[in-house]
């Protein structure tokens, strides 16, 4: 198995390259911190992953995309499979104040993750095999005042992804999305804890096995998804009203 | 991975007692470290909250959750030496290395517990007769300090630093990663005998003629039977099993027998450990008998405050210890018999010496426990022996400082950033009136 993971030092990427390592995958990770990449890349190895090799970039770096992807078939030979599991959650305040802020979390959460995608599309859909999964999110299935420019984003995504998956479904390649919810991460380490919160090691088997099944829309853990669907079904005039 | 109680606070394995810490920092990467001396109170390392008592509480203070260093640095197959953060478990480390042949050089009752924890309470496990202590097999680690430094300490390197470490209940820095040695396997199984005794004399001979050809031995025992026997139980003995056949057969997946510690305590009274002990005693209908267990069941049973005496004084104290306890009414639901063997070491405040071990587990019953527990203590002392204090909420400043009288060495090693509220217990001069409280 011959993996690429964008944002690998993400506790949910990690979790889930733990599951590919034990299998003694072939993985190729890319990140912007090198401390960190390095941490992981280690980890991984020493879990039995044959091959860790790392890129080091700001995926904000649309530019270099292309030849990230390059460096990463040219290493490992081909790709079977890609999880794209990097994203900030900004601060929805700043973001209301600024429009560079806002623009900026749009660029990380959604344009960079289309620009990866539409490369990638076209590799995999000529390879006629493969499964590509990004995480998405929760917050992506409404616009809630308290986050919807993350929400926005990861709304975004969602809507490539179904389009993505309808076109390479004819190439035989899976397209996954995967909508965890609360995730107990350093990414979520302002927010208090409830009962809601998911261990990051729960959520990586999750997407593992998603992947290797090939699924289509996961929600991580499953009972999001009857929550969502409440959370849907609230009529705008009552949802507008609700300080979610 | 925090073993957080409702409130949010840092717990011990016991619930006992329950403390506020003035804040829970976590720390994600070796490469974001925060500046320890920046923080008004003591901090204190904690991870999975496996010890019983209060050696990883910090009340008031700061508790740094180190849980979250979980990765693995390097292994190397030819010498099985394994690197990794302070963070990563003994379960984690089974899970990775069994399935490729590698095994912990020491197993304690519960394998949840980080390398950090086995570190700073210097484990042991059933093989410490032939083993040591889980220090014995530390090559080196890195330590964090309150100032800054970073230093890597060893046998050779930071030498001082590294013997109070071992065993030095985290008050010494951070350990941030540590390097151990794996011993190889041929398959999980382990080889395993229980042959039951029905006094304390014949678990002496049957220990003699096992020590040394066996790699793990332990005894649970009943301890309510009375009578000039003292006691009566069963004694388990294992060997890794050397089948190659057996190595592709897969370990089916069990949970750990888990005692529930939040138990009503009223389920515990001596009735029930009476029953339970019966049960356990008599489960077993043969004298002896032979099987081959997954490493799971026989590894990681739950227990709680443990003493360990020299073998010249262990009948004696057994006797006496025993007596006290039965004339006392708590029963211990499990308890766990032990010889210690002569490897030293490394640590400066390590718990295990040569000598008889037993740990006992209590259901806590207020002021007459911490009575008998007093008593125990002073028994042990008499007898020249010590408590064990990653299991302890209770001994006595007095007693622990009798149990290690190295502790004044130890404590010119100790951050003056850290603390705990077991070492404030045990150190701290209390006034008469607070020490007839805890007496």
């Amino acid at each position: 198995m011959k993996v690429l993971i964008a944002g690998a030092t993400s506790a949910i990427a990690h979790e889930t390259a733990k599951f590919f390592a034990r299998d003694g995958a072939e993985l190729f990770l890319v990140a912007r911190s090198a401390d960190k990449l390095e941490d992981i890349s280690n980890d991984l190895r020493v879990r039995g992953a044959k091959k860790a090799e790392t890129f080091l970039l700001d995926l904000n770096d649309l530019d270099r995309h292309r030849q990230m992807i390059e460096t990463a078939i040219e290493t490992l030979g081909s790709l079977d499979m890609v999880l794209i599991a990097h994203g900030t959650l900004g601060d929805q305040q700043l973001c209301q104040q600024s429009v560079a802020k806002t623009l900026e979390e749009l660029t990380t959460n959604f344009t960079s993750v289309i620009s990866l995608l539409t490369i990638l599309a076209n590799y995999f859909e000529q390879q006629k095999h493969g499964c590509i999964a990004v995480v998405s999110s929760v917050a992506g299935d409404r616009g809630r005042r308290s986050n919807y420019v993350y929400g926005t984003a990861k709304g975004a995504v969602s809507i490539f992804l179904q389009g993505l998956r309808s076109r390479l479904s004819e190439s035989g390649v899976a397209v996954i999305t995967v909508k965890p919810g609360l995730v107990d991460t350093p990414m979520t380490a302002s927010l208090k804890k409830g009962l809601l919160f998911a261990q990051p090691a729960k959520v990586g088997r999750g997407i593992y096995q998603a992947m290797m099944k090939g699924k289509e829309v996961i929600y991580l853990p499953w009972f999001w998804r009857p929550i969502m669907a409440i959370v849907k079904s609230i009529p705008e005039s009552v949802f507008k009203k609700m300080s979610m | 991975m925090l073993s957080l109680g409702r409130t949010g606070q840092p717990q011990s394995w016991g619930r006992y007692p329950k403390v506020q810490h003035s804040q829970v920092q976590s720390i994600y990467w070796r490469s974001e470290l925060p500046d320890l001396s920046r923080f008004e109170q003591p901090v204190l390392p904690y991870a999975y909250g496996r010890s019983y008592g209060d050696s990883c509480l910090n009340e008031g203070g700061i508790s740094l959750d180190i849980s979250h260093l979980r990765r693995f640095i390097s292994f190397d197959e030819n010498t099985g030496h394994l690197r990794c953060e302070a963070g990563v478990s003994l379960a984690e480390i089974l899970e990775v290395m069994v399935p490729r042949g590698w095994f912990l050089p020491v197993s304690p009752g519960t394998r949840f517990v980080s390398v950090g924890g086995a570190i700073a309470n210097d484990i042991h496990g059933k093989n410490h007769h032939r083993a040591g202590t889980f220090g014995c097999h530390v090559t080196c680690f890195e330590l964090l300090r309150s100032n800054g430094e970073r230093l890597v300490c060893s046998p050779s390197q930071n030498s001082e630093l590294f013997r109070a470490t071992i065993g030095g209940l985290g008050l010494t820095g951070i350990i941030l990663w540590a390097e151990f040695r794996l011993k190889p396997i041929i398959n999980p199984y382990i080889d395993m005998d229980h042959i039951r005794f029905s006094s304390l004399d014949e678990f002496f001979e049957i220990s003699a003629e096992s020590d040394q050809d066996y790699e793990y031995t332990m005894s649970w025992v009943d301890l309510l039977i009375g009578g000039k026997n003292l006691c009566r139980g069963i004694f388990m003995r294992g060997n890794h099993n050397q089948s190659r056949a057996l190595a592709s057969k897969p370990v089916k997946k069990r949970l750990p027998l888990a005692l529930p510690f939040n138990f009503p305590s009223f389920v515990l009274n001596t009735l029930t450990v009476k029953t339970f002990n019966e049960l356990f005693y008599h489960a077993q209908l043969g004298k002896s008998i032979h099987k081959i267990v997954p490493y799971d069941p026989f590894f990681y049973p739950l227990l709680q405050y443990q003493f360990v005496v020299p073998f010249a004084n262990a009948n004696e104290a057994m006797r006496e210890i025993l007596g006290r306890i039965r004339r006392s009414g708590e029963g211990s639901f499990l308890t766990v018999l032990k010889k210690f063997g002569a490897i030293q070491s490394p640590g400066m405040l390590s718990f295990p010496r040569p000598g008889l071990t037993l740990a006992l587990d209590f259901a806590y019953g207020g002021s007459k426990t911490l009575k008998l527990l007093a008593e125990l203590d002073r028994i042990v002392l008499q007898s020249g022996g010590a408590v064990y204090p990653a299991k302890d909420a209770r001994m006595s400043a007095g007693s622990f400082q009798a149990f290690f009288p190295g502790w004044k060495e130890f404590a010119q090693y100790i951050d003056p950033h850290f603390s705990s509220s077991f070492w404030r217990r045990v150190t701290e001069v209390k006034t008469q009136s607070q020490e007839l409280v805890v007496l």
